[in-house]
This record gives C-alpha cells, structure tokens and sequence, in this order.
C-alpha cells in the first residue's frame, strides 16, 4: 500500500473532544442495588423496576455471546458505570437553559438543536451520556398527536403506551446484551405515530458519550400505528478516550397495519487509535416487527465508527404482504472489528425483503457480514433478495461474509448474490492518468460502490455520510 | 505532419529502466515536435509499452539512468497526475474497469480536473452532457454510455473508443496511444483513427505504440521507430512500416548490430 493510501484513510478523529461539564456519575459497578438507584433517580413506577431487575435476573444466568468474528479482551462488567448525567436543573421548559458548555458541543458537532432549525426540517432528541438533554419540536409535534420525546419522559407521561410495546420485539431475555440494556438502560427516544398520520418532518436522535469509563445503554422505542408513517435518523459520536467504553443500546420498532417506519444510522462512535487503542464496543440489537399487513420497516445505516461494532437490524415480518429493507455501509479502517448485517424472518404470507450489504475494509481491519434469511413454513410466496459486496483497500485487511439461509416451504424464492472487490494500484493509475488524484479517485470509487446504500438516506444524511466515507478513507489506498 | 522550427514537445535521452530488477529500457532516445506522429514499433517484448507506462507515470516501473523532458521540464518532476494535467495523454492497451463508478461523471471529474489545472471554467452536469455528446459523435458512441460503469463489461472496441473519446475531451499536448489497434475489429480501427486523425493538429504530438503495420494506413506516421531490447535501432519514414510487415523485425536487428561492429 502506497503512502498516499496510507495518509488517505489514517485521517484523526474530528469528534474526539471532552466537554468539561460537571456531570452526575454513578459509582462503578452492577447490582440489584445500582438497578434500584437508576430506577428512583428516574421516578420511574413499580411496572418498570420490575421488568428491569427480572431483566437483570435473566442476565446473570446468560453467557456472553463469542460467536462473531471479533477479538477483544473480556469486558469486566464490575469496572462500568451504569449512569452518567450532565448536572443541571432537573426540567428544561426551553433550549435557552440547557447548559451553554453543552449547546457549544452539540455546536462543534453540527446538532441542530435550536429552533431556528425549523428551516432543516429536523426534530431532535438529543442523549448525552445516560440523559436526553433537548428535544425540539416537541410542541409542533404534539399538533398532529406525535409524541416525539425522551424515554424517561414518555415512562412518565405515556407510561401505558411504554408498557403495552417495551419489550414486546426484543425480550430481555434475547441476548445477553439486550438484557443488559433491559436492566439499565438510563435513556434514549420514544417515538408514537398514531393512526394515519405521516410524520411532517423527519425525527431524530443525536447520541454522544462524554464520560471515561462509562457504558451508554439507551433504549428506543419507535410505534407506528395503522396507516402511519415515519423516517428517523440516528447519529452517534463519542470523544477519544484511550480505554474502551460500552454502548449496549435497545431499539423496537414496531409497524402496525400498513404503516412505514424507515430508521437511518450514521454511526460515528470513536473507533480507537491508527494502534487500535480506545475506541467504542458498540454492542447494539435492533429488531423491527412489521406487525400488520403491508407494513414496512426499513433499516439503512453507516457505520464508521467503534473499535468493535457487533449488530443485527432484523426485521420480523409477521404481517402479510409485509416488507422488511436492510441497506448497510459499514466502513472498518487500522484495527477496528466489525461483525455486522441482519436478520429477515418471514412469517406472514407474501412477505418481501431486501438486504443490499457493502462493506469496506482498509488498514488492518476485518469486517464481516453475518445474515440470516428465514422463511417460515406459512410464509407462502416470501421472496427475498440479497446482495452482499465486499471492498478491501490494501494489503492487510479483511472481508468475511456469513450468510444463512433457511426456507420451509416450497414456494419462496430466495436469491444471494456476493461479491469482493478491491481498490488496486491500477485503478488508481488509470484515475491520476486523467488527472484525478488518489483521494479523489478513492472517494469515487467508494461512492460508487455505495451509493445503492447512499440513495436510500435522507438527503442530509446523505451528503454526511459521503463526507464521512472520504474523510474516512483518506490516506489508505495507493 | 512535419513543421519546420516546431517546438519540441518530449526529448528523451539514454533512458533506463528496470522492473522488479529487470532492466526494460537500456539507453533509449526519441525526440518529438509538434504536429508530428511518431510509430514505435517492435516485436513483442522490446519495452514498448514499458516506455509508454514510464511516461504516464506507472509506479511498478523504476527509472534507473537517463533524463525525459516534456514541454522544456523534466517529467519526472511530476507526479502521474500532474503529468496528466499537463498535457500528458496515455490511451491504455488494457483500460481499467471501475465498477459502481458511472462513466459521465467519472469524465465530467476528469474534465475538470484538467480544465480547472489550465485556468479554464469547470462545466457543470448539463452543460458537461452536451459537451460530451458532441465529442461522442465523433466515435460514432451511442449515448448509453455514459450512464454504465466506467469500461464495466465494455467490449474491446468500446474500451478503446472511450480511451479516444478522453483524448478528444483532455486536449493533450502528447498522446501516447498504446497498442489501441489490439482487440479492434476492421470497423472499429477505422472510427478509432478517423477520431485521432480528426485531433491530431499542429500544437500536438501523437506517439503511437504498435505490433503491426494495420493501424497505420490508418494513422499515417511521420515517423517510423523500431525498438528492440530497450532502445530504438531504426527510425525511418512510413515506408519503413510498410518493409517490416513484409519482411518482420529481424532484418532490423542484424542490420543494427552489422553498423554496431562497422562502427567499432
């Protein structure tokens, strides 16, 4: 691999500050206890300390999961701290008393989190470390009957509305990650689309860890009722810290009769140094129920970040007629993992889904697709497709691909296609023969090769996750 | 064509190479003005396309002796694409596939580049189109290929009709034409030269690279170079051509070393 590859992709974390801000930290460490202190900080009711500490309970008796294809020493679970808030004043009635160190971090981080943001047509819910510190829009939300807000906050205000879905597609007793986040989670957004209302705008959440050695567990929760609609976007940034810290997050999405819930991710969590150093253990499950008929969930994201990311967004399509989507760029540069793709369950009749999969690995990196395509004997006529293309830049890195495959009736039609590619010196030489110079020509060819993932972005999204992908990759091929 | 007093475009003097500790080029020399269109030919091999790769800028290749002057500065100067930007066209035996990049914006980006390098303005997606669509005509491409992948799943011939049509777009001050003629069906070659005929003009030069004599009743050289084990042991006029493919590239060889040994 040539220099100019090299300092292509070795480009420095740009989201790796520390905001100096007096933050509530719990002491290290998990018990039943810690559970009950999280429970009271939060005034939650007796409902919810109950699911957590059965949470807890399921979780001791789990193994740890060791079948992805990602190394890393064991994580001791006694050394985290389960909660982490900014101090400040307990309610915010608006954006102008959230601590101004705050506001100017979400600045440098591009958050639109005032209101003269209307202009982007973006609501956000901002988490920061364990708590949700803004939401706007929420007024203009509340007009049309969404309710856009934090988690802690819909647990108090719509608590019917949390316990009849919380839970109901991820069981805490799903995987060991997932239990651990039922038994903690601190925040993250909570998301109602009633009967047949289009959401006006786009929602979403900003996520960002701020604090050494704690562990960020939110936990989202996305219904759509029938007829609904809605497009959320996620994005996640953490500081540079030289040990690694966990992010177990939980997130349902749940679609009733033809509704539409299209979820979009631009992960950016600190991915450690060029040495491998630091960087987030992005542990996350995701799982979408297309409940109803004709409903549809869709994922699509961009991982870039995290030393190690292990996640699945599944969709289980229960309704008929139902349509699950997966569109994933996930980006592994120096000596970041990534053991990453979907799970597509059929179950209800004619259901449709799609998995269109590209996975880029330069440096020392290794970067697997792991999908699961199940077709249950009663989903007559599921049909399924599936593209899983891999890139590799330079000499040292490495793509794995983990499909599985399991159909019980005779009248599904599944298809898998799979390729690998690499960005080669020739192709580079033909670029500079034109003129274009190596980090013009990488940043074509991994736009090309993405943009089936790219188109499916919101716009904005988009155009930041193109610039991410370059910023990314600059100085690793040559 | 010939232009008294032309100005030199690329002088090269006792150029080495090796690659992978090879030495390819042992001492080769080539001067080149304006206007002119000059035919390196040799059998398989001599290092012809080694010359035309070391020119581009091709890193596999080291340079080990001898000096390459283009337009008055020393091109090893330059990095392959500033070599590009400056003037330097090489149109490749083998183009390169780029999957999942589209062929109109790989061009308008190359276009660019080069325009932006010359203090020109850039053209903007619309205006690009139409720009290319008139120099597409001149290769007689249909449309359709601009929205494919770059060289992705091209025939022989269309890979190498869009090698011309970058030349035509680039303006070169040097192209360097390496074995365009190969993998060409009869129709083909004709569009392909009619196109380098139709560019060729006074303030360029054109160096093509080739096995056989067919591309040039086509593409009349000025010049005619044999190259044998890295240099250049004959240059002659056009006839020259028209005597290798009648009698082959051996006669050149042991007529070059007869005049080595009269020499000494």
């Amino acid at each position: 691999m040539s220099a100019t590859l090299q300092n292509l992709v070795n480009q420095p974390y740009k989201h790796g500050f520390v905001t100096s801000i007096e933050s509530d930290v719990a002491p290290k460490g998990l018990n039943a206890d810690t559970i009950r202190m999280i429970s009271t900080k939060k005034k939650e009711p007796e409902w919810l300390l109950e699911f957590r500490l059965k949470s807890y309970e399921a979780w001791l008796k789990m193994e740890e999961p060791i079948w992805p294809n990602v190394h890393y020493p064991k994580i001791d679970f006694q050394a985290i701290s389960y909660y982490s808030a900014p101090k400040q004043k307990p309610k915010l009635k608006s954006m102008d008393e959230v601590d101004p160190e705050l506001l100017r971090t979400f600045e440098k981080l591009g958050v639109p989190l005032h209101e003269r943001m209307a202009l982007a047509g973006v609501a956000v819910d901002v988490i920061f470390d364990s708590v949700s510190v803004a939401t706007t829009y929420k007024d203009k939300l509340a007009e049309v009957g969404i309710i856009f807000c934090s988690m802690s906050e819909a647990v108090l205000d719509h608590p019917e509305l949390v316990q009849k879905y919380l839970g109901t597609v991820i069981p805490p007793s799903d995987n060991f990650y997932a239990a651990l986040n039922s038994a903690v989670f601190t925040d993250g957004s909570f998301c109602y689309i009633p009967k047949g209302v289009k959401c006006p705008m786009d929602l979403s959440t900003y996520f960002r860890i701020n604090t050494e050695e704690s562990g960020q567990f939110e936990r989202t929760l996305i219904v759509a009722e029938e007829g609904a609609s809605v497009s959320y976007l996620e994005g996640c940034t953490a500081p540079a810290f030289s040990s690694n810290q966990l992010h177990a997050a939980v997130v349902e999405l749940v679609a009733l009769d033809n509704a539409d819930i299209k979820y979009s991710t631009v992960q950016n969590w600190y991915a450690g140094d060029e040495k491998g150093v630091g960087g987030i253990y992005n542990f996350v499950t995701k799982r979408g129920l297309a409940k109803g008929v004709n409903s549809r969930i869709s994922w699509t994201q961009v991982e870039t970040g995290s030393a190690i990311t292990w996640k699945y967004p599944s969709c289980v399509l229960l309704g008929d007629n139902s349509v699950g989507e997966f569109y994933s760029v996930a980006v592994t540069n120096h000596y970041q993992q990534a053991d990453t793709g979907t799970k597509m369950i059929h179950v209800g009749k004619n259901t449709r889904s799609t998995i269109v999969s590209k996975g880029i690995s330069a440096g020392h990196s290794n970067n697997s697709y792991r999908g699961l395509v199940k077709v249950a004997p009663g989903a007559t006529g599921a049909r399924n497709y599936s593209q899983c293309d891999s890139m590799l830049v330079g000499q040292n890195s490495g793509a794995h691909t983990f499909p599985y495959i399991q159909v019980a009736n005779n009248s599904s039609q599944i298809e898998h296609e799979a390729s690998t590619s690499k960005i080669g010196e020739d192709q580079l030489f033909y670029f500079a023969q034109r003129g274009i110079d190596a980090e013009a020509a990488v940043s074509m060819i991994i736009n090309g090769f993405c943009k089936d993932v790219f188109q499916q972005l919101p716009m904005e999204f988009a155009v930041e996750a193109t610039a991410l992908l370059s910023f990314k990759l600059e100085g690793s091929v040559g | 064509m010939i232009y008294p007093d032309s100005k030199i475009v690329l002088e090269v003097r006792g150029l080495c190479a090796t690659v992978n500790g090879t030495e390819i080029l042992k001492g080769l020399d080539l001067t080149v003005r304006r206007g002119e269109v000059h035919a390196i030919m040799g059998p398989n091999g001599s290092g012809k396309s080694t010359f035309s790769k070391i020119l581009a800028g091709h890193s596999a290749y080291e340079v080990t002796g001898g000096s390459v002057m283009f337009e008055g500065q020393n091109l090893f100067d330059l990095a392959p694409e500033e070599r590009a930007r400056a003037g330097v066209f090489l149109a490749f035996q083998y183009p390169i596939e780029i999957p999942g990049v589209i062929n109109s914006q790989f061009l308008r980006l190359t276009y660019n580049t080069v325009q932006t390098h010359r203090g020109k303005e850039e053209l903007d997606p619309l205006e690009f189109d139409d720009y290319v669509r008139e120099k597409m005509k001149l290769l007689e491409m249909s449309p359709d290929f601009l929205e494919r992948s770059v060289n992705e799943g091209f025939s022989g011939g269309e890979k190498k009709r869009n090698e011309i049509l970058q030349m035509a777009m680039l303006d070169p001050r040097l192209a360097i034409l390496d074995e365009t003629d190969s993998g060409l069906d009869i129709d083909a070659l004709r569009i392909v030269a009619n196109g380098v005929n139709q560019l060729a003009n006074k303030d360029n030069a054109i160096v093509l690279v080739t096995h056989y004599q067919r591309l040039l009743n086509y593409i009349v050289p000025d010049y005619v170079h044999v190259m044998e084990a890295g240099r250049i042991i004959k240059t002659g006029g056009k006839e020259l051509a028209l005597e290798l493919e009648s009698r082959g590239y051996d006669w050149v060889g042991v007529e070059h070393k007869a005049v080595a040994r009269a020499v000494a």
